[in-house]
């Protein structure tokens, strides 16, 4: 399992950077949104990948059925999922007005001072 | 310890108090005036107990230390603290003057706010993961604050300033993730107690190389600092002096604080290489500055090529350099935020970003040339003044290691230090005014319209963060010591371990 996902994770990856280095800025924001999802997926699997019982105390008992999968990873995901659709949605927003201000999402057409 | 989450809470508050009377820019100036010396005070309280009574910790949620979010305060916090309270003052009552009403209308206190909380927040967090939320805090912040109401120009810093920024985020997500699978743990403390004896330290210096890269885009060092003179210049002054004085720092914070206590296992690999970055940031800073003609560029550079000196402590990893590195922080926050403030009021009165169209000031305002020669040459380490000591500290430290190379290159990018100042200093303040309507005038904004009452509130904090650079060279024994005091506490981790774990150890 490990190992695909380590696949997984290298592929989006690779296409999140592949699209991060073309020129225009949409493709960009798409790159960096592949990014986070593989990002996500390797905080997934390099804490772990456990077949266990969900941290979770049954009726009756004191203590959660061992062995216990941990809940952590999947808290720190869920904190990057929100940030990551709050920072993105910001981007796409700028992109917006970026192509208002500049009329272009070409990158090399953005060099500081042109004027 | 109430006193720990006040620096957060305060800025919090006022953020949303501000946003509740959105409609009234006078209600917003005063509550946000009044926050800021509020965080002020508190920063100052918190300064005080921690120098009096030790490293103050406290545990969210009552959850115990490794479990839990910890917030830590030691002196390096507290005084990181401080000088984002003091940076946040001195900012609201420039923007008084200086921000336009649009910019206000669309929730400039608000945002300032917010900013402010994300760095105190990374200033003061025991947690790494809880470090990469405060990161993203300040950092949505300062993206709006970057794009709000620009121009085009404004508009091309602003994505470079994003793109550059999230790259930087992802990476230390990804890092953060493959720490957390090594120690199984985030909690800064107890990682500095799992990493010391781990199966795999190849791994962990893996993880190391991707906590400098990340830390170090955000304190923009070599080669990762080429985002911020495209970005810094491009917002007004009041915006440009508050990313200029600490946003780079809370880089620099982040490395000091995990290269002193979870990322110490290599240290002639680790921090020899921090080192020979440190040197090549203050070069190519100064370089990039003295190859500029746009004022606010030059001085772009020159907090880059300023990084260079604060990481340099952290390179030489002593005692002794690391309270020169501290104390150059000091120092540098508060120079460096004046003279962009300056930076404002010169743009004010020549209508001109390029320093070859400008001229005329020390004639007609020696009182402003002056407020930027001071923290100018203090910058440039300048004897009586608070730059001096800095320098002259690293360069002991440098001394006493035998680090010969880096402080040839510190003397070095000192001297060119002082001569980009006075190439700035005779084409921008002393020669005279150019002819009105001469070829090469680039006027950005057309109607700037400034009264003298707007220029006396401008001027107002630029005057105290000026009379803050002279009184630290003055008082240098006092601040040295408080910065020595952080120094060790964070030479020895042992007391920080110790009062975030508590008993669990």
């Amino acid at each position: 399992m490990e190992t695909i996902l380590a696949f997984v994770v290298g592929g989006l990856f690779a296409a999140g950077l592949y699209m991060m280095m073309r020129r225009s800025i949409v493709k960009l924001i798409i790159g960096l949104a592949l990014l986070s999802h593989g990002v996500n997926l390797l905080i997934f699997t390099a804490a772990n990948l456990t077949r266990a019982n969900p941290p979770i105390v049954p009726d009756g008992a004191k203590q959660p059925l061992p062995p216990v999968a941990d809940p952590l990873p999947q808290a720190l995901i869920l904190t990057a999922i929100v940030i990551s659709f709050a920072v993105l949605s910001f981007a796409l927003v700028l992109l917006h007005r970026v192509y208002q201000a500049v009329g272009t999402d070409d990158i090399d057409r953005l060099k500081p001072v042109d004027e | 310890m109430a006193l720990l989450i006040l620096p957060i809470i305060i800025p919090f508050a006022t953020a949303i108090l501000s946003l509740l009377f959105r409609r009234s820019a006078a209600a917003q100036r005063a509550i946000s005036l009044l926050g800021a010396t509020a965080l002020l005070g508190a920063a100052i309280a918190l300064l005080n107990v921690v120098w009096s009574d030790g490293i103050q910790a406290t545990q969210m949620g009552d959850w115990p230390a490794p479990f839990g979010i910890t917030l830590v305060a030691d002196a390096f916090s507290a005084i990181m603290v401080t000088l984002a309270a003091l940076t946040l003052l001195a900012t609201v009552v420039y923007s008084l003057a200086d921000i336009d009403v649009r910019r206000e209308a669309f929730g400039y206190y608000p945002l300032l706010n917010v900013m402010v909380m994300g760095i105190c927040g990374a200033f003061l967090t025991g947690d790494i993961f809880n470090l990469y939320v405060w990161f993203e805090v300040l950092l949505i912040a300062s993206f709006v604050l970057m794009a709000l109401d620009g121009d085009q120009a404004q508009m091309k810093g602003a994505i470079k300033y994003v793109v550059i920024n999230l790259i930087a985020s992802t990476l230390f997500l990804v890092a953060a993730g493959l720490l957390y699978g090594l120690a199984g743990t985030l909690n800064m403390a107890d990682l500095a107690v799992k990493l010391r004896d781990v199966a795999r330290p190849d791994l962990v210096a893996t993880v190391a190389m991707l906590f400098l890269i990340v830390f170090g885009i955000k304190a923009a060092v070599f080669p990762l600092f080429f985002w911020l003179p495209d970005s810094y210049p491009t917002p007004p002054a009041a915006i440009s002096a508050i990313f200029a004085g600490l946003l780079t720092k809370v880089g620099v914070y982040a490395l000091i604080r995990v290269f002193t206590l979870i990322f110490v296992q290599d240290v002639a690999y680790t921090h020899t290489l921090i080192l020979v970055i440190a040197g090549l940031t203050m070069v190519a800073g100064v370089l990039g500055a003295l190859a500029q003609t746009e004022f606010r560029r030059v001085l772009s550079f020159l907090i880059v090529s300023q990084v260079g000196y604060a990481v340099m402590g952290l390179g030489l990893y002593t005692s002794g350099a690391l309270a020169a590195s501290v104390f150059y922080i000091i120092e540098d926050v508060v120079a460096l935020q004046c003279l962009f403030l300056v930076s404002g009021v010169v743009y004010r009165l020549n209508r001109s970003e390029n320093i070859s169209v400008m001229g005329g000031i020390y004639r007609t305002y020696p009182g402003i040339a002056l407020l930027f020669l001071i923290p100018a040459l203090s910058l440039a380490g300048f004897p009586p003044l608070s730059g001096f000591f800095g320098k002259l500290a690293l360069l002991q430290s440098g001394l006493a290691v035998e680090q010969y190379a880096i402080v040839a290159t510190a003397l070095v990018v000192a001297a060119l230090t002082l001569f980009c100042i006075g190439r700035v200093w005779s084409d921008a303040f002393l020669k005279p005014s150019p002819a009105p309507g001469s070829a090469g005038v680039l006027v950005r904004s057309a109607a700037l319209s400034s009264s003298r009452a707007q220029m006396i509130g401008m001027l107002i904090p630029v005057v105290v963060l000026v009379a803050l650079v002279i009184g630290i060279g003055l008082l240098a024994e006092p601040v040295f010591g408080l910065a020595t005091r952080a120094a060790e506490q964070l030479w020895s981790p042992s007391d920080y371990i110790q009062v975030v774990l508590g008993e669990a150890l």
